[in-house]
């Protein structure tokens, strides 16, 4: 039983593709927790799960037309950033409605490319919920390459970030352009979203961003605080529940939420019990 | 005297309508200027001109002496900080962020922050997290971050709105007591009685301006014992 837990992680370590998987999740995890601190204080949090639906849309036009998916879906969802961005800024049209109309049209469109051309085969049902068998070499280096260019800009940014999240009124009178910066977190997030997609699935990439934050600011109370608790969270629970799904062979996406979601409620109890004594 | 910003004949538009009509003053060192007018009467506009974060569809703004992004600007809270994970030196802090290109602080930004929040009576919560304090002690938070990005110009928005007599009777003592240490401040208001009773001039606008001049010629004038007498009455 003691030796039980090692051996455990060494048949995990041994399989590339789980190390493969392992790495780029981390990074994806650690990224999207960031960023969601951001997404989730602007009420923007709408905007990371429209992306994830629009990134849907793409992966259905790149398997369609046979070409490479993250080179297919990262212009198209950056795009789709910019105008959701825009969407959710513009008072006369219902932003939230907007985003709504949006995702649900993009995933329609995909459905509809998926079934004229492949056929709902099981590669669709991976890009809906994900699969860690999907990372391939190139994957690895461009996740790779674009964490460690949100992570540089995040850090180089984090003061605007801060002043941009908590008043934006305040930081364009002195001077910030904080139209740049909206478009630098919605950019960052749709790079994000398009890495991680594949692997933790369309339809359960936006809890990487949301979760994390939402659990941090239960218990924090300064931003700094929950930047880094929403970071550790994120990168931890993302560890147990790929581990999770390899013990128990459950879905890894699937398994990585469902392990956020039980942070969420513990840090939720948590912070009760604090109030109470 | 020296005047530090002159605003001339500016005016503003939404679609069709005017917001904001041919107004004109100038604000000398030291002045406490308050802006009345009832809602809708184009105040706000007018601050997001000075402000800079509009532009004026007819006549000019000017600065003297400083830049209009080193105006100490404290706007009205949104519904997004009142439960905002911030802790109260965080958001003095990042009013020190316009001081410098470079997005990051210095120790003399830190020291800065922490002397104004002294300066404020407001070091005690330094450590505190802002959701977590009253709406007087918002405000003193926010001020003291104003006061971090200027040196000159204080503009404030509304800032008694919300607060009970007796915070907002704080706020506008320690308003007093930075424009006697010899802060220039502009202030939108509501409340006409404390407007008069330490604003040194008095902008009144209803669109256009309706009266601009010396707080005791505003007294004496028609509009000005108007509106007195009907504070008084009601």
């Amino acid at each position: 039983m003691v030796s039980a837990v090692p051996d455990m992680f060494n048949e995990l370590f041994s399989y590339p593709f789980v190390v493969k998987a392992l790495i780029v999740g981390t990074l994806v995890a650690l990224c999207a927790a960031l960023l969601g601190v951001s997404l989730v204080l602007k009420r923007y949090s709408m905007i990371g799960d429209g992306l994830s639906h629009v990134g849907f849309g793409t992966l259905a036009i790149a398997m369609s037309l046979d070409l490479a998916p993250l080179e297919v879906s990262i212009p198209l969802v950056l795009a789709a950033a910019f105008l959701l961005l825009r969407l959710s800024e513009n008072s006369k049209i219902k932003g939230d409605a907007a985003i709504a109309v949006i995702s649900s049209s993009a995933l329609a469109t995909g459905v509809i490319i998926i079934s004229m051309t492949t056929g709902m085969n099981a590669d669709v049902c991976n890009y809906m919920f994900g699969t860690i068998l999907a990372m391939k070499d190139s994957d690895l280096y461009l996740s790779v390459g674009v964490s460690v260019v949100v992570l540089i800009l995040y850090a180089i940014f984090y003061n605007k970030i801060f002043t941009v999240t908590f008043d934006e009124g305040f930081a364009k009178a002195t001077g910030t352009k904080t139209a740049i910066y909206n478009i630098l977190i919605a950019f960052l997030t749709a790079l994000v979203i398009v890495i991680g997609m594949r692997m933790m699935g369309a339809m359960l990439i936006s809890a990487l961003i949301i979760f994390p934050p939402l659990s941090a600011m239960r218990f924090f109370k300064s931003f700094k605080s929950v930047v880094i608790c929403s970071a550790v969270l994120s990168v931890v629970c993302f560890f147990i529940g790929i581990v999770f799904s390899f013990q128990l062979n459950t879905p890894a996406g699937a398994s990585v939420v469902v392990i956020n979601l039980m942070a969420f409620l513990l840090f939720s109890v948590l912070s009760y019990i604090k109030k109470k004594v | 005297m020296s005047a530090i910003l002159t605003c001339s004949h500016v005016s503003m538009k939404y679609d069709t309508a005017h917001a904001v009509r041919n107004v004109s003053f100038e604000v000398n060192d030291g002045d406490y200027l308050c802006i009345v007018g009832e809602n809708g009467s184009g105040k706000s506009t007018l601050m997001k001109v000075l402000l800079g974060l509009l532009k004026p569809a007819g006549g000019k703004v000017a600065f003297h002496g400083f830049k209009q992004i080193q105006i100490g600007y404290l706007p009205q809270q949104t519904p997004i900080q009142q439960d905002f994970p911030a802790s109260v030196f965080e958001v003095v802090l990042s009013g020190c962020l316009s001081r410098h290109p470079f997005p990051f602080y210095t120790r003399k930004d830190r020291q800065m922050a922490k002397d104004n929040l002294t300066r404020l009576g407001a070091d005690g919560f330094m450590r505190k997290s802002y959701r977590d304090l009253s709406g007087g002690q918002q405000q003193r938070v926010l001020l003291a971050r104003a006061l971090c990005a200027t040196e000159k110009l204080l503009l404030l928005d509304e800032p008694v709105t919300g607060l009970d007599p007796v915070m907002a009777n704080g706020l506008c003592q320690l308003l007093d007591t930075l424009n006697k240490q010899g802060l220039t401040i502009i202030m939108i208001s509501h409340d006409i009685n404390s407007a008069v009773k330490y604003g040194n001039k008095i902008l009144h606008m209803q669109t256009k301006p309706l009266f601009y001049g010396a707080t005791s010629d505003y007294l004496k004038s028609e509009i000005g014992m108007r509106m007195i007498g009907g504070e008084r009455g009601a």
